[in-house]
């Protein structure tokens, strides 16, 4: 439990101490958001039909970004090598590492909301619903995103690879956040959100678990 | 000697049987009420899937067994078992498509069935791209075997969620669901391609040995306790 602790620690204070690399990985996703409207065309009641699922493939573009980033730091100087001297277990390591990104993502959804709004028009009332349904897609994300760039950050070709392995893991992800979100901002009237954010609930539970139990074998010398 | 013609002679097997189950299914075999001839690709349609599920399944349980054992043959078996699994899945989702434009009117529809095979080719394929990306071979070896995991986990959970979301398909076909005159140019074709599969699995696993065997030097510790040939794979999976 302490070595999770120190490894959340300091993943979370690498995170800060290169915040202006957030700011980039935002204003990225806000320029993605922007250019899916010329996909539709200016026609505003299809953006905000589609508005969900455009924040949810900004956030997803912008995640292999930042999930890319929190492992190459590692490589730099062998800094792995040495975490893994320390007397704190991979799966430690694992779950500080995939927490902080868990947050760090979580906190890029919730800053491009305010964008979707200002575009699309896709606001809604029920913002705890909201956050709910951004926590456990981007638990989601981080949980299988955290695991790949374990591998990719040491392989050649790194900006590619890591997309290739995440995106077609993360289809339930996505297919659950845009249909959860998207009934957020057009309205629910058949209460459909409850089973969208359990599927998500599930992917989660299944993903974080096989991410620990996994995390040692990606990461052994 | 005798053990090592015996992937070639599976495959030789299973060709034969293939083009005796198609020979049926296309020439002796009635057509269909509704869709005509057009159904007759059912009779490697549906094989195909099976054993494309098939293969992935020996997949992770090779995956399984490497993480288990660290014992290389598994290595050499998972390797073979993904590419024909991928190549297999990419079979399906083509023959899907010819199979969609005449009786649904479009070559793709985001069915789940359909979507989760495309979502499998694109999972497993990524992992074959892992592979050749990684030079060292004890971090390929586990890398795949986590991804294979991780990917084969994620299956029951993609398909699931495209059911919800979408559905057209229709149900699947096993000999029960289908006439009586189906049933065995279907059955011949299942073993047929069954046979094709485990045949080219061992072959291409023999191959992935044998790149292994030149890749790592000092040898493998496996290989210092007994003679290379008795510890590398040579025979059926």
């Amino acid at each position: 439990m302490t070595g999770l602790a120190a490894a959340l620690r300091k993943d979370l204070l690498l995170q800060w101490r290169s915040r202006a690399q957030l700011v980039a990985i935002f204003a990225f996703g806000a320029a993605a958001l922007l250019l899916f409207s010329f996909a539709i065309g200016p026609d505003s009641v299809a953006l905000r039909q589609h508005s969900a699922g455009f924040l949810w493939l900004a956030l997803l573009l912008a995640s292999t970004l930042s999930l890319a980033e929190s492992f190459e730091r590692e490589m730099e100087e062998h800094a792995l090598e040495g975490l893994l001297l320390l007397p704190a277990s991979a799966r430690a390591l694992y779950y500080g590492k995939a927490m902080a990104n868990w947050a760090q993502l979580a906190l890029l959804g919730v800053a491009l909301v305010p964008v979707a709004v200002v575009l699309y028009d896709a606001g809604t009332v029920r913002l705890v619903a909201l956050l709910g349904v951004i926590l456990l897609g981007t638990a989601g994300l981080s949980a299988p995103g955290t695991l790949y760039a374990a591998m990719t950050a040491q392989t050649r070709a790194r900006q590619t690879l890591l997309p290739l392995l995440l995106f077609p893991l993360v289809v339930p992800v996505l297919l659950a956040a845009v249909k959860a979100t998207s009934l957020l901002i057009l309205g629910d009237p058949m209460e459909q959100l409850r089973p969208w954010a359990l599927l998500l609930a599930l992917f989660d539970v299944v993903h974080w678990s096989l991410g620990g139990l996994l995390f040692g074998r990606v990461v052994e010398e | 000697m005798a053990s090592a013609n015996r992937p070639k002679a599976l495959v030789a097997l299973g060709v034969v049987l293939l083009l005796a189950g198609s020979f049926w299914g296309l020439a002796k075999a009635p057509g269909e009420v509704f869709m005509g001839d057009v159904q007759r690709i059912m009779y490697v349609h549906v094989p195909t899937a099976w054993n494309a599920m098939l293969a992935l399944c020996f997949a992770f349980v090779c995956a399984v067994a490497f993480l288990l054992t660290n014992s290389w043959k598994w290595d050499s078996r998972l390797e073979a078992a993904m590419e024909v699994g991928v190549v297999l899945s990419l079979l399906l989702c083509t023959q899907g498509a010819i199979w969609a434009k005449p009786t649904w009117g479009v070559w793709w529809d985001w069915d789940p069935r359909l979507t989760t095979t495309a979502v499998m080719v694109f999972a497993f394929g990524g992992i074959l791209a892992l592979r050749t990306f990684v030079d060292d071979p004890a971090k390929r070896a586990a890398w795949s075997a986590v991804a294979c995991i991780v990917a084969f986990a994620d299956v029951p959970i993609v398909y699931f969620s495209v059911r919800w979301w979408n559905s057209l398909h229709q149900a699947q076909s096993t000999p029960e669901t289908v006439s009586k005159a189906f049933h065995w140019p279907l059955r011949i074709n299942a073993f047929g391609i069954l046979f094709l599969w485990t045949g080219l699995v061992a072959l291409r696993s023999r191959v992935a040995a044998l790149r292994l065997r030149s890749e790592i030097d000092p040898p493998l510790p496996e290989q210092t306790k007994a003679a290379p040939s008795a510890v590398l794979p040579g025979g059926a999976p």
